[in-house]
């Protein structure tokens, strides 16, 4: 399991990586909010779950979605803006839907996704269906009013939905520290009676852990769980920002608390130095075929800009 | 004719939803006071005691998670009614219908769809003052992805309501407060009524009135007078804004010559400016005055009674108004 997770941290990685040098190219139009630095957060909790169950992200969600199993040549293709990209080309990098992998949606709205996380519970709850959803969102999501009234009622209503908040310190650039008063995100739990736990968002094993330990009672209809998972964009907030608002010294330190990093120095205690390699051989062809794949694809008809308004008017 | 059977317009509403959750068991309601209550209006009451707490839900004073979660669960299958007490408060959940209902279907490439009702209530004429009187219809028809449905009497109430719950797009069906109460022809059977299909309340020859919810009424009065001075009306409901029969509008000012869109929200761009718009766009060789609008007032609907009288449109100046127009 440890090297399906390295096998995925080091896809996502990768993924960022070259999706920042696609946009370098001028071939990614829109602007990349990379989550280099959080891949443990996408996986750690993805692989803590089954095939039927949910997502739902944010602008900020590729790695959520690759974790989740969405197959990156369909990434790829939309973020360029491609006919064959995930939603045709009409989403971009903020907006990912991939039904066929429970992958619903990402949302550009801070916070927005958590009332429709507590809808897509209910349902869950309504069809007496075993599945979980996952919310994901940013520190600076927990203080709008949308995850009040949305925790609130997945609470009231013991909904099978685990919010997980990957803080990664900043609301594009406010400091979490400088929004609220907490020092730990997952004290709002105990203002909804649901329980919460924080762990370090750099270490796979543990948001697994965590997500695992809960997953029962989640899925068992005991209500929500909030997971706070500290981790660090390194990244601007969208590629290109200048972030004046921090210093180097700071995401160097962050630096060197590399996820990706982190469990690969764990595996190599235990595995030998070649089967990692060929891992991370096989992750690159296959990014590489999925980005030629999506270079190499067309762009929509303008015809499809008035489709999928309405079902059938 | 065995059906002259005459209902509120609220007793029509409770038998369109009560029909659906027959009909299909994905259907459940979902909004504040709706339970227990029966809905502030009487819209939703005996549902509870029939369909159980399971499938009609009373929620905390959180519109963004009632719209929130109404769209969640349609991702996967269900089909929630939400109702949204007052329209003013929809306010508190704009972005959860604009950004995400209205647009979740396009943003997907047609992955999803999100086929909710939000039933609401706006309107002035029981002295509520300015957050609980407002008339927002035109604020949705500007959002490409919705659906805005008006009806204005229970047989329509009652059809398009049906409509609205099998379609598979977002609703937005607003009611109007002082429409609850009034009775209307509902037969027994089964009936709906489709979008895009204007209603011509009464034929005329002499000019169009289009008009829309509690206005139609008025209208119809108005028009009734107008016959005696020798003014022959014909009295369009659009009955749905998005879509709307633009056909039946232009053939009926193609006509008479002559159009006047009566509407309770602010004259400011409101409904009649767009649907004046089109009505030039397409019949202007054929207008023999320009379109007037006859609508509320741009200022926010106060208290008192005779104020509050004399901001909306009533039967005295739509008279006042079509006489001047067919001089």
């Amino acid at each position: 399991m440890l090297l399906k997770m390295y096998e995925l941290m080091y896809m996502i990685r990768r993924f960022e990586e070259i999706s920042l040098e696609l946009a370098m190219q001028n071939l990614i139009s829109g602007r990349i909010h990379s989550a280099i630095g959080q891949e443990a957060v996408a996986v750690g909790v993805c692989t803590a779950l089954d095939r039927n169950d949910y997502i739902l992200s944010t602008h900020r969600g590729q790695g959520h979605a690759l974790a989740k199993g969405t197959e990156p040549e369909r990434i790829f293709a939309e973020i360029m803006g491609k006919a064959n990209g995930l939603a045709k080309g009409k989403g971009g990098v903020m907006h990912l839907c991939d039904l066929e992998h429970g992958f619903l949606t990402t949302t550009g709205i801070v916070g927005s996704n958590i009332p429709i996380a507590a809808g897509v519970g209910l349902a869950i709850k309504m069809k007496k269906k075993k599945d979980v959803v996952v919310c994901f969102f940013g520190d600076g999501a927990v203080n709008t009013g949308a995850f009040h009234e949305g925790i609130n009622l997945a609470s009231l209503w013991n909904l099978p939905v685990l919010f997980v908040c990957e803080n990664n310190q900043y609301a594009q650039s406010t400091l979490s520290k400088s929004s609220t008063m907490l020092s730990e995100l997952s004290a709002r739990a105990k203002g909804y009676n649901i329980k919460g736990e924080t762990v370090d968002g750099n270490d796979v094993i543990s948001v697994y852990k965590s997500v695992r330990e809960h997953m029962k009672e989640i899925r068992g209809g005991k209500g929500p769980f909030l997971l706070e998972a500290v981790t660090y964009r390194i990244r601007g907030h969208f590629e290109g920002d200048s972030c004046s608002y921090r210093s180097k010294e700071e995401v160097e330190g962050w630096k060197r608390k590399c996820p990706v990093l982190k469990l690969k120095e764990n595996l190599l205690k235990k595995i030998n130095k070649v089967e990692l390699t060929g891992i991370e051989n096989m992750v690159e062809d296959r990014l590489r075929e999925a980005k030629d794949s999506a270079l190499n694809s067309g762009y929509p008809p303008r015809e499809i800009i008035t489709e999928d308004v309405y079902s059938n008017l | 004719m065995n059906n002259i059977r005459e209902i509120t317009f609220a007793e029509a509403l409770v038998e369109a939803m009560r029909e659906e959750m027959k009909r299909d068991k994905n259907v459940f309601l979902i909004g504040e006071d709706i339970g227990n209550w029966g809905g502030v209006f009487g819209a939703t009451k005996g549902l509870l005691e029939e369909f159980g707490g399971e499938r009609v839900l009373d929620t905390p004073i959180s519109e963004s998670a009632i719209v929130g979660a109404s769209i969640g669960a349609s991702l996967i299958g269900m089909k929630p009614i939400a109702e949204i007490m007052y329209i003013d408060f929809i306010t508190i959940a704009m972005d959860q219908i604009v950004n995400h209902a209205a647009k979740l279907r396009y943003m997907s490439g047609g992955q999803l769809k999100v086929p909710i009702v939000i039933r609401t209530q706006g309107g002035a004429g029981r002295n509520s003052a300015s957050q609980h009187s407002q008339s927002m219809e035109a604020w949705f028809i500007n959002v490409p992805g919705l659906i805005v449905v008006m009806p204005s009497n229970s047989y329509d109430a009652k059809g398009l309501l049906k409509t609205a719950i099998r379609n598979n797009d977002p609703v937005i069906f607003i009611e109007h407060k002082m429409l609850y109460r009034s009775k209307g022809h509902v037969p027994e059977e089964e009936y709906l009524i489709p979008f895009g299909k204007a209603d011509i309340k009464k034929s005329g020859d002499d000019i169009t009135v289009i008009s829309i919810s509690r206005m139609v009424d008025m209208v119809l009065k108005a028009s009734e007078g107008l016959c005696k001075e020798g003014i022959e009306v014909e009295v369009i409901d659009p009955r749905t804004l998005v879509p709307l029969d633009e056909e039946t509008i232009i053939n009926s000012v193609k006509k008479t010559g002559k159009c006047v869109i009566v509407h309770e929200a602010p004259k400011t761009g409101g409904v009649g400016a767009e649907i004046a718009s089109r009505i030039m766009e397409k019949a202007f060789d054929y207008l023999d005055a320009p379109v007037i609008r006859i609508a509320g007032l741009d200022v926010p609907i106060p208290y008192e009674k005779s104020l509050e009288d004399f901001v909306c449109p009533d039967e005295e100046r739509i008279i006042q108004e079509i006489k001047n127009l067919c001089k």
